[in-house]
């Protein structure tokens, strides 16, 4: 006995005596922590598509935006938004051809626009297998089983090399866009724009290729002829039409340059057997090259060391808060050495790990939002008093993005063009509110829309001195007021629905809200929005069901009323009011216009509103076409959400800036500060730990004593 | 014996195939070929065309079980169910939608499933079966009660609340582990002390009252009366006899289960962030990769199967009595 206790007592010496202030919750191993100038962040779903000729959605570009590198890009700082070069060398020169492709004398002789792009000289790629080359030949590009016994991811190719950014790379990526085999998301719209770009898709398409060797061999030997290379730095693109647009088009992840080498590396079935692929180990000259992809665990972004090199962004001609230029302007981009992004699917373990300060930076979640944030005295946002004695910082913007109910203009109830039809989408339009709607669903977040265009945005319409006048009066002070229920109500009596019932069949009138989802969050939704249609004495009946479904309704047109949104692909009017446009139709021409709006006027004033620049004339066109579908209300103009983030007090130079994806090589770290925060906030409790051992002592010690006890019991028994 | 397992194997066969064709039902009653490509191809600006593409690309522009077109075994042979199903019985997985090969992607995933799964197991084991010896050594006394009802509080208490309370106790207040996250080699330790926590604590309710009904059943039995009339002690009864024979059952339902400790925890893995098999069969659900839901499925039934006939074989081994035919 003498002896187990000698043993329990040396056990709990040695337990006490390793425990450390160390934290012990670090999910990194301590020399990234204390080395390098890392960036963690996290990722909730792994980016399926890292192929720039396809990646389409945020958490695509949050990657692929650092490692390829379009021909421009937008400025951090500037607002509003303005495009820059980025590996081109000056904004390019725009010349305006008549049909005989001579100079236009004037704007109606416009029939094609010229782009003459030049790029910068001395551009490299990234490392790559897929550029080295053994006596003259590509080493790498007809692989056998032997040669990859043991390759398992890109990073154990032995030998790279790499190679100068060519107009070449431009130009097969566009052509990239054109095969169908690589399902660009984009192809449809730039066959409308580029130059014999549709005949280069369907020549390509239309023929049969043994291989995909000889796919990449046909791309790369045959021309779209409205592109043409001029020389190694120059290229042009001829447009159909005036399209300003397309410079936006232009600095998007979809024009970013595509070595040919790359692609018909990738192209090996024996890689792609082994899931290297294109798709997952992307190629590019930008400031950082992805060297760990496993998007089940975590992503590694490290800086290119081929990079050029870029300054940061000055606007010290007009920008009030000089600090930016003092610290940075002179430094070299990208400032971080590594960035690494964790899967983080739960909300609970993402925020608790941002607290820790194993995270840079985070947004918040709805169920953290009373942690985060609360109101202060004057009714402003502020951060809670934990956050704020931690340092962290809170950003808030609002989003290029619109959220919308809306009707299906080919519904015999609720849609179509007679009175009878627009004036109950405007009494529906007055009486759901969408104030109420934003303070219970979103926390607060989002600003109610006028009309389609966001904030930021030409032709936005603020709700003070430019409103929605169908839906909102004038009160005192310049403020605007919502319609009332009883100007509701009266709409909806000369649309023949008196206390809602229909006046021609006696019968209450009953409308359908296609629905999906199932969580508690959808059905307090729909319980809201019956509540909506009640205060006009309407009857909504909710039709759940799932994305599927509710994609074939939409697509077939047999929905009634739907929720929808749309995220900006760049900051012009164009990108939103297309979503009303009667050729985007998507039950006719299976466009983006969900509500099959169509309006001969408004349709004719967007063929001439989308081709111009921003302008006084441009804003008179715009505000007239808001008018329009203002009193035909073909949606519920609904909300622009607010987007908010945190940050630590090391990560710097955080900006808003909505329409960048390239933002990481500004960010900077201080990391002293992390250390010795996260140091501080993590020092490791031991009482559990010393609880359970008392515990497990106590029990081991009083079942002995009782087995002993019965034991001897049970003998004289 | 060799009989008996080659009949096994047969008797699989159908059983395979139902299981196949139950999934591949399901699954496209739910969704068809359509719907599945506009999910993979994103929400914006989607063509016909394009989704046509990329149903020819994965042979989904095929009839699902019968082609009119065709004649003979080619109408049969020309569909979705035949395409895709007849491979996996040579275990090719083939690729998944989004273009990634399943097998390599299963035989990387597998292993961070076993991290967890194999120490939750057999730690498991070891506890509750002392706790359940326990609760039999003090049985129809306050400790073997209270036992019981403090299980059965364990058991109705839901593994949601195990994860968040064990992640808020053990990794936010104490900071005594990462909340999540996993990494390969020895670094996974500190990552899977939690989950292996919580796994056993969640498991601690229904497996000690499990393991506590076979020792029950066992101590009523003659040669138990006949140790004790020879004046064992009661723990050389429960130690020497009870337990010893205890273990058939115990034994034979653990080897049914380790087949399929490959397949991974849905929820844990998810919580915790552990790239394993369980989560890799939600994302697919999630994002209706049927390939890989598919694959999943055909392998969960064969690993199920082997463990059956594991089991069988494994009762031959502890009871002599047993034989099989």
């Amino acid at each position: 006995m003498k002896k187990i206790f000698k043993n329990i007592i040396i056990i709990i010496f040695i337990v006490i005596n390793g425990c450390s202030d160390k934290p012990l919750n670090n999910p990194y191993s301590d020399s990234n922590i204390s080395n390098q100038n890392i960036f963690y962040s996290s990722f909730q779903e792994r980016p399926k598509h890292l192929d720039p000729v396809r990646s389409y959605s945020s958490n695509e570009y949050a990657f692929i935006a650092q490692i390829y590198e379009p021909l421009f890009q937008y400025h951090y700082l500037k607002k509003p938004y303005e495009l820059i070069p980025l590996t081109a060398s000056e904004m390019p020169e725009v010349l305006y051809l008549d049909k005989n492709f001579k100079i236009a004398k004037a704007n109606k002789n416009i029939d094609y626009t010229k782009y003459i792009i030049k790029i910068k000289k001395d551009i490299i790629y990234q490392n790559h297998p897929a550029f080295y080359k053994e006596n003259n030949i590509y080493a790498y590009h007809d692989l056998s089983s032997k040669d990859l016994e043991n390759i398992y991811t890109i990073k154990d190719f032995k030998l790279n090399s790499t190679r100068e950014l060519t107009v070449d790379d431009y130009i097969y990526q566009i052509k990239r866009l054109a095969d169908s085999k690589n399902h660009s998301p984009i192809a449809g719209v730039m066959q409308e724009y580029i130059l014999g770009f549709k005949e280069f898709k369907d020549k390509l398409n239309k023929k049969k290729f043994s291989n995909t060797k000889s796919r990449i061999s046909f791309v790369k030997s045959n021309d779209i002829y409205g592109i043409k290379k001029i020389d190694n730095y120059t290229f042009s693109i001829i447009l159909k039409r005036k399209y300003p647009q397309f410079l936006y088009w232009l600095a998007m992840p979809f024009f970013s340059p595509m070595p040919w080498e790359a692609d018909l590396f990738y192209s090996q079935n024996k890689l792609k057997k082994k899931n290297i692929t294109l798709n997952w180990f992307p190629v590019g000259t930008g400031p950082f090259k992805l060297t760990e992809n496993n998007p089940n665990l975590k992503m590694v972004l490290e800086k290119n060391e081929n990079f050029r090199g870029e300054v940061y962004p000055s606007v010290l001609d007009k920008f009030k808060n000089r600090k930016y230029f003092h610290h940075n302007s002179e430094r070299i981009l990208p400032f971080i050495d590594k960035a690494i992004y964790s899967l983080e699917k739960e909300q609970i373990p993402r925020w608790n790990k941002f607290l820790q300060g194993y995270y840079d930076n985070s947004g918040i979640a709805s169920d953290n939002y009373d942690q985060a944030v609360s109101l202060n005295n004057s009714g402003d946002i502020t951060l809670t008093d934990e956050l704020m004695t931690k340092g962290i910082n809170l950003k808030t913007s609002i989003a290029a993005s619109t959220y919308y109910i809306g009707f299906n203009m080919l519904d015999p109830v609720i849609g179509g063009k007679s009175d009878k039809s627009r004036l109950l989408r405007q009494a529906i339009s007055i009486a759901i509110d969408y104030d109420e709607y934003i303070s219970i669903f979103t926390n607060g977040r989002g600003i109610i829309a006028q009309s389609p265009i966001p904030p930021g945005i030409a032709g936005y319409q603020d709700g003070k001195t430019e409103f929605n006048k169908t839906l909102f009066n004038t009160a005192e002070n310049n403020t605007i007021s919502k319609k009332s229920i009883s100007e509701a109500k009266s709409l909806l009596a000369k649309a023949g629905y008196k206390n809602g019932i229909d006046q021609k069949t006696g019968k209450p009138l009953i409308l359908y809200f296609e629905a999906t989802g199932a969580g508690a969050d959808t059905y307090a939704f729909l319980n809201w929005l019956r509540k909506q249609f009640k205060k006009i004495d309407l009857q909504l009946v909710t039709r759940v069901t799932d994305y599927n479904r509710f994609q074939e309704k939409m697509i077939n047109g047999t929905g009634q009323i739907f929720q929808w949104g749309w995220n900006a692909d760049y900051p012009d009017p164009e990108n939103f009011l297309f979503l009303l446009y009667g050729k985007n139709g998507k039950v006719k021409f299976g466009g983006e216009n969900a509500s099959n709006y169509e309006s001969k006027k408004f349709d004719s004033l967007f063929i001439k509103m989308k081709n111009m620049k921003n302008s006084s004339e441009r804003n008179f066109i715009i505000k007239k076409m808001l008018r329009i579908i203002q009193e035909d209300c073909p949606w519920i103009w609904g909300f622009h959400p607010k987007s908010f983030s945190l940050s630590h007090k090391w990560l710097e130079n955080i900006e808003n800036n909505l329409m960048a994806n390239n933002t990481l090589k500004y960010k900077n770290i201080n990391n002293d500060i992390r250390i010795e925060k996260i140091n501080k906030w993590n020092k490791p409790n031991y009482l559990l730990i010393y609880f359970f051992i008392i515990i497990i002592i106590i029990f081991i010690l009083s079942t002995f004593i009782m087995v002993r006890k019965k034991d001897k019991e049970n003998a004289y028994d | 014996m060799i009989n008996y397992i080659v009949k096994r194997i047969l008797y699989a066969i159908p059983i395979l195939i139902g299981v196949n064709l139950l999934t591949f039902t399901l699954f496209f009653v739910v969704n068809s070929p359509d719907e599945v490509a506009r999910l993979h191809l994103g929400n914006k600006r989607v063509t016909q065309e394009q989704i046509i593409t990329w149903n020819q690309e994965r042979g989904y522009d095929k009839p699902l079980f019968y082609n009119k077109s065709e004649k003979g075994l080619e109408s049969f042979r020309k569909t979705i169910f035949y395409e895709k199903s007849l491979k996996l019985f040579l275990f090719d997985f083939g690729v998944s939608d989004s273009g990634r090969d399943i097998k390599y992607d299963i035989k990387q995933r597998m292993w961070p499933s076993l991290a967890i799964a194999l120490p939750s197991l057999f730690v498991g084991l070891l506890i509750n079966i002392t706790i359940a010896l326990f609760f039999v050594f003090f049985r129809t006394t306050k400790v073997d009660y209270y036992g019981v009802i403090l299980c059965v509080a364990l058991m109705s208490i839901s593994s949601l609340f195990y994860i968040i309370g064990g992640q808020y106790l053990i990794s936010k207040l104490m900071h005594l582990t990462p909340i999540s996250g996993y990494e390969h080699g020895y670094e996974a330790i500190k990552f899977l002390i939690l989950p292996v926590i919580i796994s056993v604590i969640y498991g601690i309710g229904s497996g000690s009252r499990w393991y506590r009904s076979l020792f029950l059943e066992e101590i009523e039995k003659d040669y138990v009366k006949t140790a004790r009339s020879k004046g064992l002690s009661e723990s050389a009864v429960l130690f020497n006899h009870v337990f010893k024979n205890a273990l058939i059952p115990i034994l034979t339902g653990v080897v049914v289960i380790l087949p399929l400790l490959f397949m991974g925890s849905l929820i844990v893995e998810s919580f915790f962030g552990i790239p394993g098999l369980g989560s890799y069969t939600i994302d697919a659900i999630q994002s209706q990769d049927f390939a890989i839901v598919r694959s999943m499925v055909f392998l969960g039934t064969v690993l199920y199967i082997i463990g059956l006939i594991l089991t069988d074989i494994s009762y031959t081994l502890v009871d002599p009595r047993v034989r099989l035919k």
